[in-house]
């Protein structure tokens, strides 16, 4: 498990060939979006989007910016909610539970799909108190041992723990921007996620922690289903089994990696990858 | 009637250096069709600078060393033998006389020869000299007019010139500022030196007891200046307002900011917002009348002895005078803390009143403690409530249901205006406002601080 | 891996029941604090609806006033007086001063009191025991200086009767509106009882009627005749502040934030410029009065109790905050448009006045007006440069000795007679506010006007 200190340059195939591509197909679909729409006052921001997404896998939205990839991810934790005069339509199924549903708690549901931000955004805590924060506030630790034991093992599973060991206490702002990001990813996996939404996570990154974050993308995959908002079409290709392209509020493409990228069947698709839009 | 004369020259000399200057400036690019560096208009400004300047000179000297020059004049007129008999206090009573008399309004008791032929000569005098002011300040604007005037060719950078003009002067606009805080410490600093040469500062700083005597006849009897019962009234006062104020204040801004739909929030923020306008003797009026009263009986339903003006009286409306002080601030400094923060919150299901309370109040602290820094610093120096509504009773007492006084209070009591500023009595004002000058000045520039270096961590 | 995967499905089973299991604990405390919050809003609210509805709740019955109709007989037995000078042939002109002078002289010394108590007397129901102490406590005090002024302006009144409309006494006031307690016994009315029952005998028959309170706006302050006090004297006082404080501090404020905003070089200096004015801009009002108790009064001699000197202190306090307004306004100009006047070849100062200063106009404007509102309401600094003496007089020039609205309200809320100018307060308080919020609505008006023109 303890895998990613030093091994910083991975190579594309070696990301790619962890895992046979077509196996994402055969995997159960834990999420399903049917006709998803998004309205900003009287902006319609996303169009009908029908989508889904299995479980224990990396899909990657991608398409040129403004074209409602991020806006499609935020709806997925409901974290539209937070935006005044955002209005959302359609279903979008967790384990065929409709996540729009009036009785279902967005707390927990937030439990259950966590999210990485664009920007790291570590609280103006301490490393440690970062991590503990999600555990202590939905009461997942009975006890102090129990909180020291999450903390460290979601430090271990983000890679940071041997890089902070020494400083748990100093304040989570002080880390390196790659650090930072891990220690969001920390953060996010402390609650126990089921599935972990990331809004192009390495986009403030410098390429070797950019390196860094999707060799940890795709150690997480064994065990959470992940999203990624990416604009880095290869950064899609390294990390993702399955991509969907967006463009315009629309979901013109999606399947396999490997097909969106050397085989696409719409026209736009093929212009977006050969560079012609965006 | 003299500045009215005055004024009217200065106009006159003004128009007429203007429109030389714009005439003459004309002349150059009509004649002869060369470019001309400045427009008209800067040529005409030129001159009429050049106009101004040297005939304001003069007026000002006159204004500076005029009064001496009458002066000696009225002495020179009065017989040597008298001016040698009388004594200051006299010769300056004679002096107003014989003013009085040139004036024509006439004077009280029996008019003395020799005053009257001075009256009558300091009248010629003051005729004449005035009359020399005004043509020396003409001639002197007419030669600089002409000098200027010979002065503008096409190659004249008169809009420079002009406009260096224009700087200078708004740089000794921008100095008025320094010298009001200069002239605030210099008269707070003097008149308090003044007063502590009678008062020990160790017996005003750390005296317990304040009992100034009012008869400043009595010499020796100043009475005794301690300071502590009012810093401790005003503290407490402070204190009391600050209850109020915070949290009604802060849970506003988090209310207004968080929860608030935007059409709420577009009405109900200027609606407390008014609070901040209203002038604070309004406050203390209602203090007075309704506040007070109701917290006497209030307090007599519940067996506690609270009087109508009281420290707490005065601290909870004073409170309600700061809370838009303190919603405003807080609501700034909640808006700038930056929104990925709150989505990170969010994200890991945190509900709003964890974000807010557990994100971004602490990323918010800095800013809001500078910002109850601010609120502390107007609440001390708030005057008209405590003046109204606190009951002015300056004994050193831990009761907030008990009136007492406060620093500015006694400021107010101290210097009534009419006062001369030669006993301990009226000067105590100034080092008590010394005082409360450098309080609220080192909260507020701690204050500013904080909130500046909180604002740069997030931008 | 199948071991590993169904130990992670009961690990999340269990932190879903760990979830709910504190989710209603959290919702509760979420909706408490929300619950404050709210509370927080309806409190800052309550208290200014509080502070308004009691205020003009006080101050509305001050707005009427009770007149008192009498018939007024310029009994010669009483006033003997000569009939006024008349200009003789070859009279010089102060001869004639003089005696009218001293015709006016002998009228002040009658006893007007006599006139106003049998034109009381004679309204009053007959066989009503009462002594003239107690009818004269009906009337203002200054009734005999208004009955005396119609006759100077018109001698030939004597030996007539005319209808006189005159002001009912502050303590008839309060007795006929129930300022004072009514059942409280003889000792401690102000109004002897044969008084409080000829008042009441005077409502019912017409003789005293109420009416809008002119008074308040048209007369000057006044103690010996509480009910005929107005705000006059405070208001022009007012206004000569306002006018030093507006040619004063509006062109130094915008002239010093054009410098440090556009002109200042970024240096130590500048900086420390700054610092100032914010913190100048949070020193206490009463400090600047202690300023101008000592520089002004002290040192320069500047007239106690003058609108010059309130003006020059109130110009100080506001200074910075137009600087700092001002300021504001210049920094949001777009560099764009500095650029575009610079790259057509103005100069600096061209830029800032053909180009950015009429953008800013609008918030200039404002702000400006916001801080002379502000400046309108200050109280502590004037009472410390003397302005809170009395004074009787309508202000003619800056140099006279004023009150100020605000001073006003300080000086009648200290009256003695509580019970009559409580409400005159209160309607004093409404003048002001209501000044206040014309300035304020006249400075959102001209800002989106102005804002719609540019």
């Amino acid at each position: 498990m303890d895998m990613l200190a030093g091994k910083v340059k991975m190579t594309q195939q070696s990301v790619n060939t962890a895992m046979n591509p077509a196996d994402a197909l055969e995997r159960p679909i834990r999420l399903t979006a049917r006709d998803v729409t998004v309205h900003y006052g009287a902006k319609q921001a996303l169009h009908g989007i029908s989508i889904d997404i299995p479980d224990r896998a990396v899909t990657s939205f991608i398409g040129p910016s403004g074209c409602g990839k991020s806006t499609f991810l935020r709806c997925i934790n409901r974290m539209n909610d937070t935006i005044e005069g955002a209005r959302v339509g359609g279903t979008i199924k967790l384990d065929g539970e409709d996540i729009y549903d009036p009785s279902l708690d967005v707390v927990e549901l937030r439990a259950r799909i966590g999210m990485v931000f664009q920007k790291p955004n570590p609280f103006p805590k301490s490393i440690y108190e970062n991590v503990a924060y999600g555990p202590k506030i939905h009461g997942l630790a009975r006890s102090k041992t129990d909180m020291d034991e999450i903390v460290v093992s979601s430090l271990r599973k983000a890679g940071l723990f041997e890089e902070v060991k020494d400083r748990l206490n100093e304040p989570g702002t002080g880390l390196s921007g790659g650090q930072q990001q891990r220690l969001c990813i920390a953060r996010a996996i402390a609650v126990g996620p089921e599935v972990i939404l990331m809004d192009e996570p390495c986009s403030a990154l410098d390429p070797i922690a950019t390196a860094i974050i999707e060799e940890l993308i795709d150690e997480l995959r064994e065990n959470y289903t992940i999203v990624i908002v990416t604009h880095s079409m290869q950064q899609a290709a390294r990390v993702s089994q399955r991509t969907a392209f967006f463009h315009l509020g629309n979901l013109i493409e999606e399947g396999v990696t490997e097909d969106i990228f050397t085989n696409p069947v719409n026209k736009q698709t093929q212009d977006y990858i050969m560079g012609r839009i965006g | 009637m003299n500045s009215l004369v005055i004024a009217g020259l200065l106009l006159v000399l003004l128009g007429l250096a203007y429109q030389s200057g714009w005439s003459r400036s004309r002349g150059l690019s009509t004649a002869n069709g060369v470019k001309v560096h400045s427009r008209p208009q800067y040529h005409g400004s030129y001159v009429a600078i050049w106009t101004l300047v040297p005939a304001l000179i003069i007026i000002a000297l006159w204004a500076w060393l005029g009064d001496g020059i009458t002066h000696n004049f009225i002495v020179s007129q009065i017989p040597v033998e008298t001016v040698q008999s009388l004594d200051q206090v006299g010769l300056n009573a004679t002096i107003a006389r014989i003013r009085s008399l040139a004036t024509g309004y006439g004077v009280a008791g029996e008019i003395l020869p020799y005053e009257q032929t001075a009256g009558d000569a300091l009248r010629s005098f003051q005729f004449i000299t005035f009359l020399i002011v005004v043509v020396a300040a003409a001639v002197a604007g007419i030669v600089a007019l002409l000098y200027a005037r010979g002065r503008i060719t096409a190659r004249l950078r008169a809009r420079n010139a002009v406009e260096r003009v224009i700087n200078i002067a708004l740089l000794a606009c921008s100095a008025v500022a320094i010298l009001t805080t200069v002239g605030i410490v210099a008269s707070l600093v003097s008149e308090a030196y003044k007063f502590f040469t009678f008062i020990h500062p160790l017996d005003f700083f750390f005296g317990t007891v304040w009992n100034p005597s009012f008869s400043s006849t009595g010499g020796a009897a100043h009475g005794q200046y301690g300071l502590l019962p009012l810093l401790v009234g005003t503290l407490m006062i402070t204190l009391i307002a600050m209850l109020v104020a915070v949290p009604v204040g802060l849970m506003a801004a988090i209310y207004l900011s968080q929860y608030a739909h935007h059409s709420f929030r577009a009405v109900a923020k200027p609606i407390i917002e008014i609070l901040a306008g209203i002038p604070t003797i309004v406050f203390g009026f209602f203090a007075l009348v309704t506040v007070g009263p109701f917290l006497r009986d209030f307090g007599s339903l519940v067996g506690l002895d609270i009087k109508a003006t009281s420290a707490l009286t005065a601290g909870i409306v004073m409170g309600i005078m700061i809370i838009p002080f303190v919603s405003s601030l807080s609501d700034d400094i909640l808006n700038q803390v930056p929104r990925t923060l709150r989505d990170g919150a969010y994200g890991l299901g945190a509900t709003k009143s964890e974000t807010i309370r557990n994100v971004l109040l602490p990323a918010a602290l800095p800013g809001i403690v500078g910002a109850f820094l601010l609120a502390v610093s107007r609440a001390v120096g708030e005057t008209m409530i405590v003046v109204l509504a606190a009951g002015n009773s300056p004994v050193l007492r831990g009761n907030p249901f008990e009136p007492v006084a406060t620093i500015t209070v006694s400021i107010v009591n101290q210097l009534t205006g009419d006062s001369d500023f030669a006993g301990p009595q009226s000067l105590v004002a100034f080092a008590l406002g010394l005082t409360l000058f450098v309080i609220t000045l080192c909260l507020n520039v701690f204050a500013l601080y904080i909130v500046r270096r909180f604002r740069e961590q997030y931008e | 891996m199948t071991d590993m995967l169904s130990t992670g499905q009961q690990a999340s089973i269990d932190r879903t029941r760990l979830i709910r299991a504190g989710l209603r604990k959290r919702h509760l405390s979420e909706n408490i604090f929300k619950g404050l919050g709210l509370a927080a809003i309806i409190l800052a609210l309550g208290f200014v609806a509080l502070l308004f509805v009691d205020i003009v709740r006080k101050g509305v019955p001050a707005f009427t006033q009770s007149n008192l109709h009498l018939a007024i007989t310029y009994d010669p037995a009483i006033l003997k007086i000569d009939p006024p000078p008349v200009r003789a042939a070859g009279q010089s002109d102060a001869d004639f001063q003089a005696a009218n002078l001293k015709w006016q002289r002998d009228l002040a010394m009658l006893n007007w009191n006599k006139v106003i108590e049998a034109s009381l007397r004679a309204a009053a129901p007959a066989g009503l025991e009462i002594d003239a102490k107690a009818l004269l406590s009906i009337a203002e005090t200054d009734a005999r200086h208004v009955v005396r002024e119609m006759f100077v302006a018109n001698p030939s009144l004597l030996g007539q009767t005319v209808e006189v409309e005159l002001l009912a006494s502050a303590n008839a006031v309060n007795w006929i509106r129930g300022n004072i307690d009514r059942s409280l016994g003889d000792a401690q009315q102000q109004l002897s009882a044969s008084a409080r029952t000829l008042i009441d005998e005077f409502v019912a028959n017409g003789t005293i009627t109420n009416g809008f309170a002119w008074s308040i706006f048209t007369n000057v302050d006044s103690r010996s005749a509480p009910a005929s006090a107005g705000l006059l004297g405070a208001f022009v006082g007012t206004l000569w502040m306002m006018l030093i404080v507006i040619v004063l501090a509006v062109p130094i404020g915008v002239a010093s934030a054009i410098y440090l905003e556009e002109f200042a070089p970024k240096s130590r200096i500048t900086d420390f410029i700054e610092v100032n004015i914010n913190n100048l801009a949070a020193v206490p009002s009463i400090v600047f009065g202690l300023l101008g108790a000592a520089a002004f009064i002290n040192y320069m001699h500047l007239p106690i109790s003058a609108p010059i000197v309130g003006g020059l202190v109130l110009t100080l306090m506001t200074l910075p905050t137009i600087i700092i307004a001002t300021r504001g306004a210049l920094l949001g100009v777009s560099p764009a448009l500095r650029q575009a006047a610079l790259g057509m070849g103005a100069s600096k100062t061209q830029m800032v006045f053909h180009h950015v200063l009429p953008v800013t106009f609008p918030s200039i404007l404002t702000a400006t007006i916001l801080g002379v509102a502000h400046a309108l309401g200050e109280t502590a600094p004037l009472l410390l440069i003397g302005m809170k003496a009395f004074v009787a007089a309508v202000p003619a020039t800056p140099l006279d000795q004023a009150t100020a609205l605000p001073v006003q309200i300080y000086l009648w809320q200290g009256n003695e007679n509580r019970n009559f100018f409580e409400p005159r307060t209160a309607a004093a308080i409404m003048v002001l506010l209501l000044v206040m919020i014309c300035l304020n609505g006249v400075a959102i008006y001209l800002r989106s006007r102005l804002e719609k023109r540019a």
